[in-house]
């Protein structure tokens, strides 16, 4: 988590010494005030791992009850392939909607921060709305105007006399999925940017004109390497949303059911085991697993970003 | 640090100071690049439009007009009575549920995430760097993953199925902590706690007084996100409860979708959905326009400093 260590944290001014009596009053404020959060932290996040870990080693049936099965939930995800294709379909979303996503979002940044655009204010403000906009009615919106009844794009393709677009068929489902998500999150994310961008010291930019850079060169060698840390808490955000997709298929289930089923992201799954299937155990070992997926990947993209910052 | 102050300064004196720049010379706007823009924007705006449009139209006249333009009838008002009283009105109680998860929960997030960032940020206490370092670690552990887990051991306790079992596991903001540490660093001096305590200030009196007035656009900026983030939830209280009572709105629209699309005789319509929808999205655009100043300079921080 280096990236996301904070720089220039208070210096310390602690000595090497017993505390004095103002050091320990002084200890005891601090962990009064992290106590709460703790509290909550260790009950909410520490527990249920913990508790996901263990429950994923033992199998309940009907005959037997439940039993110890050491890793055999976890070699079975490995095996499934309704588990696997799901995390499959997942990282090839990962691939192709998050890219798309981050670099619309850095383009539109770099243009409101540029300065090159009247009705800067509105633009900016209506990019980032759909924030706002629960992901249940994003999904609702978008599942509407896809939709073959009265979407207007199948109307306007009616009135054309031309096959109405299939947006919600197995080959284009994934595809709708990625334009609502796109939809959704382009704004936060290229807000996010913006302010990164604002906050870039004036000095950087002398020098770029010092060296004669164009509004172009000035942007790919001054601005992006300067909101590096910015983007890749984009890109690691992406990533753990991108894994965790439920929302959207979840609704567009109802519209398409034969195209979403019960596997189709890993999310969906461990839900229906959990609560369709009642097979809690495997359903804690998809979740831990798909947890780990997500460190791992989160991992990886951090590490890409900083080499990159060691070459330079 | 010149970031940071640099971008303070600029909140000070408001949004709209001249740019830091790319050179010497003015920046010329363009006109192509702006209509380019409002293209783009058309794209983010139309869902948007379509459900204002929606919400205008009986169920039958959604089917027979054109999608992106009214009916003849204006059906507004007939929609939002049915939105509001079908069901014995289980619409309100959706709403009203969903104020009061999002609004405890994104206190209590605030508050907490305050409090620990505070700390953080201004004390050197044994333990600090291991306890901040495994927050920082939780920021990737995926909420949905641990829903199962918290799920069942809710159920062993029988917290399922009551409003905390969606508002307890939504008080936990790694980010949040992340976010108010990395605020507090720079929004708080620390010659003024030290100024503070020489004047004989309890340390809970300089958090209270001093420091917690410094802090607010950052803390209004957790509150918001998390409040969006609450108030947007969907997975959580879908598995945590059960009764219909109890749903926010996007559980109980998801719900009436689900059954306006088997469609049959006495179902909820896709008007209803549609005018729901429309209710559900417009409290929280207006806190974001309102609190436009806040957010933006307080989503600054954690961007820069990321």
């Amino acid at each position: 988590m280096t990236t996301l260590a904070p720089a220039g944290v208070a210096a310390p001014r602690a000595a090497r010494r017993p505390p004095s009596p103002m050091r320990r009053r002084q200890n005891a404020a601090a962990y009064t005030f992290i106590t709460p959060f703790v509290v909550v932290f260790l009950a909410m996040i520490v527990v249920p791992l913990v508790y996901a870990a263990y429950v994923s080693v033992f199998r309940t049936q009907l005959v037997g009850g439940t039993m110890f099965v050491g890793l055999g939930n976890y070699s079975r995800a490995l095996t499934d392939p309704l588990f696997l294709s799901g995390v499959a379909r997942m990282a090839l979303f990962l691939v192709v909607q998050v890219p798309i996503m981050l670099g619309l979002a850095l383009v539109f940044a770099l243009l409101l921060d540029a300065g090159v655009l009247f009705l800067q204010r509105f633009v900016r403000l209506g990019i980032f709305v759909p924030y706002a906009v629960p992901s249940v009615v994003a999904a609702l919106m978008w599942g509407y105007l896809y939709g073959p009844d009265f979407g207007p794009f199948a109307q306007l393709a009616h009135n054309l006399n031309l096959p109405p677009p299939a947006f919600l068929s197995a080959s284009w489902m994934l595809g709708s999925i990625m334009n609502v998500v796109t939809w959704e999150y382009i704004g936060y994310n290229m807000i996010v940017m913006y302010a990164a961008l604002r906050a870039i010291p004036s000095e950087l930019y002398d020098a770029a004109a010092v060296d004669g850079a164009g509004r172009f060169r000035t942007a790919w060698h001054v601005k992006i390497p300067a909101i590096r840390p910015a983007i890749l808490l984009t890109a690691i955000f992406s990533v753990i949303g991108s894994f965790q997709l439920f929302n959207e298929p979840n609704i567009m289930r109802t519209l398409s059911p034969n195209v979403i089923g019960t596997a189709y992201t890993p999310n969906l799954y461990a839900y229906n085991l959990a609560f369709v299937n009642r097979e809690t155990n495997y359903a804690a070992a998809i979740a831990f697993l798909l947890g780990l997926v997500i460190m791992v990947v989160s991992y990886v993209v951090q590490l890409s970003g900083q080499r990159k910052g060691d070459a330079r | 640090m010149t970031a940071t102050t640099a971008e303070r300064a600029r909140r000070d004196s408001g949004e709209r100071k001249v740019h830091h720049g790319w050179s010497t010379d003015h920046p010329r706007r363009s006109v192509l690049l702006t209509v380019l823009m409002i293209c783009a924007l058309l794209y983010f705006l139309l869902p948007l439009y379509w459900l204002v449009v929606a919400s205008t139209k009986s169920n039958a006249d959604l089917f027979s007009s054109f999608g992106l333009w009214f009916a003849e009838r204006n059906s507004f008002v007939a929609n939002l009575r049915a939105v509001f009283t079908s069901y014995d009105g289980v619409f309100l109680l959706w709403l009203r549920n969903t104020v009061v998860y999002a609004v405890v929960s994104s206190v209590g997030a605030a508050f907490l995430a305050t409090a620990a960032g505070y700390a953080f940020a201004k004390y050197r206490f044994p333990g600090r760097d291991a306890i901040f370092s495994s927050i920082l670690g939780a920021i990737m552990v995926p909420t949905t993953a641990l829903a199962v887990p918290t799920y069942l051991l809710f159920a062993k306790i029988s917290l399922t199925n009551t409003p905390w079992a969606v508002i307890l596991p939504s008080l936990v903001t790694p980010f949040g902590v992340y976010l108010m540490r990395v605020y507090a660093a720079d929004a708080v001096d620390d010659s003024l706690i030290e100024a503070a305590r020489v004047d004989g200030a309890g340390e809970m009196r300089i958090f209270f007084r001093v420091a917690l007035r410094l802090l607010t656009p950052g803390v209004i900026t957790v509150l918001l996100f998390t409040l969006v983030a609450t108030w947007n939830n969907y997975f959580l209280p879908l598995i945590m409860l059960n009764s219909s009572e109890l749903y926010p709105l996007t559980v109980g629209l998801a719900q009436w979708q689900s059954t306006a699309a088997a469609g049959s005789g006495s179902q909820p319509l896709f008007s209803s959905v549609i005018t729901g929808s429309l209710v559900s999205v417009v409290p929280l655009m207006v806190a974001f326009l309102f609190l436009q100043r806040f957010w933006q300079s307080g989503l600054s921080t954690g961007g820069v400093k990321g």
